[in-house]
């Protein structure tokens, strides 16, 4: 295989940790949004795609407590049963953070290909939890929200960059 | 044995470890809440932290219903001011008639020696969001347990019942809906008085009625009320309205699909009815020996 020329790495500003509180909360808001009907199925959870991205990013900075909190904060928002979204976020955490070198190094598009399988499998791991406490296949619009999620990837990306972008510096040519 | 080297910076436990670490806790919890349902404290002290979130996310939908409201146009209000006194009068006409026939159902049912049905407050409330979960029907109304509401309450809307409450948090409720999978309630035919059990099917605006036999006299169009005999729902509220009956007689038992009347959405007014008064005891049992005799002299 043809060796492909790196993308060259930005330098970029260290993250603060009150930023990334700020983006689960906002996250966290986004997912109680009141959704109804087609939508609901549409809505990624905006929840594990921002969990994903601070873990593949910084994954000093977040940790499976985090995760794990988040998940208890849905489960009880979403009335579901108390530490699936818990598991299945920890499990989501434990991925971004084994990955994160090698997601980091491959370009956008082939990120997305990363977030597909992580967001799905997030997905299975609930439907197994609820399988097992007796419901039934959900059918296949359950899964559209892991796409969608997806796609939101490079837009998530720009903006959760934005803060650690250094100013452009007005001396330079 | 080989041994690694000292880790140059300290780590802690490996992610793999973590990952067990809360995998076990999550397990333990979901364990404990579908098998035992241990955790309502717990649940409720989540779900206070989580309150001022849910109130600032449900904020814009009723902020952009307030702005909707204001720009509703002259002519819209005179139409509607108009159908609406069109529609009290009717709706008068209508109250006095019930009035003569409450005196008259009063005194029959006092000749009766019946008790009297009870007219039990209600909690006027607002249904928030629906739940992210794909698997349930459930949706979250702005009620809670500082506002008298209590977990087994049934819950109606203009139009007719749309479910009950499930758990109850401070300032929130929980509501299932009678879509969703496992909700039963029982009704009665109006058309021809007979009962039966209406289930959930877990899609939106599908219910079917149970273990109906393939001879039993259903329609479509059939409008279905509560009959009350759970006591949990007040008798003679609307539910639903037959939409197929299918009689295939491989089965045993008719396949009947309806329609709930109520479609919930965000935003919707609904009422949290009060509970119902207290059946009667149930008699008691009978000696085991005689339903056994009987059995045998039926086949």
């Amino acid at each position: 295989m043809a060796a492909q020329p790196m993308t060259p790495q930005e330098l970029l500003l260290p993250v603060k940790p009150g930023f990334i509180m700020l983006t689960l909360v906002a996250a966290l808001l986004a997912n109680l949004l009141p959704w109804s009907g087609w939508a609901l199925w549409l809505v990624p959870d905006f929840v594990a795609l921002v969990v994903l991205y601070w873990c593949i990013e910084e994954p000093r900075k977040i940790g499976f407590l985090a995760a794990w909190s988040l998940g208890l904060l849905m489960d009880i928002a979403d009335g579901s049963l108390f530490g699936q979204h818990a598991l299945a976020y920890s499990i989501l955490a434990y991925a971004g953070i084994s990955l994160h070198r090698r997601v980091q190094r491959f370009s956008l598009a082939q990120q997305i290909l990363h977030v597909i399988p992580l967001l799905l499998f997030t997905d299975f791991v609930v439907m197994l939890v609820r399988a097992l406490a007796g419901a039934d296949f959900p059918g296949y619009a359950y899964f559209i929200g892991s796409f969608t999620g997806a796609a939101l990837w490079p837009v998530l990306y720009y903006l959760l960059k934005l803060p650690q972008r250094p100013r452009p510096d007005p001396d330079r040519v | 044995m080989e041994h690694t080297p000292p880790p140059l910076f300290r780590t802690g436990l490996t992610p793999l470890a973590r990952l067990m670490i809360f995998a076990m806790l999550s397990t333990v919890l979901l364990i404990a809440d579908a098998r035992f349902n241990y955790l309502t404290p717990l649940r409720q002290a989540v779900g206070v932290i989580l309150y001022p979130l849910q109130r600032i996310a449900a904020a814009p939908a009723a902020l952009g219903k307030h702005i909707a409201d204001f720009f509703v146009t002259h002519a819209a209000l005179r139409q509607d001011n108009q159908r609406l006194s069109s529609h009290n009068l009717e709706l008068a006409m209508a109250a006095q008639r019930t009035a003569a026939l409450q005196e008259e159902n009063t005194r029959l049912r006092g000749m009766l020696g019946m008790r009297e049905h009870l007219t039990t407050p209600s909690v006027a409330a607002e249904i928030l969001y629906a739940a992210r979960d794909p698997f349930s029907r459930k949706v979250m109304i702005n009620q809670g347990q500082l506002g008298g509401i209590e977990a087994g309450r049934p819950v109606a809307d203009h139009v007719g019942i749309i479910g009950q409450i499930t758990r109850v948090y401070p300032w929130l409720s929980e509501l299932t809906l009678i879509t969703d999978k496992g909700q039963l309630v029982p009704v009665l035919n109006v058309r021809t008085g007979q009962r039966a059990v209406m289930a959930g099917t877990g899609d939106e605006g599908r219910l079917e009625l149970r273990f109906i036999p393939l001879t039993a006299d259903f329609q479509t169009g059939d409008q279905l009320v509560t009959s009350g005999i759970d006591g949990t729902y007040p008798p003679g509220l609307p539910v639903a309205e037959v939409t197929r009956v299918e009689r295939d007689t491989a089965f045993l038992f008719a396949s009947i699909a309806c329609k709930p009347l109520a479609a919930p959405s965000a935003g919707t007014q609904v009422l949290v009815l009060g509970p119902q008064p207290a059946q009667p005891e149930r008699p008691e049992a009978e000696p085991a020996a005689a339903p056994a005799k009987k059995k045998k002299g039926k086949s």
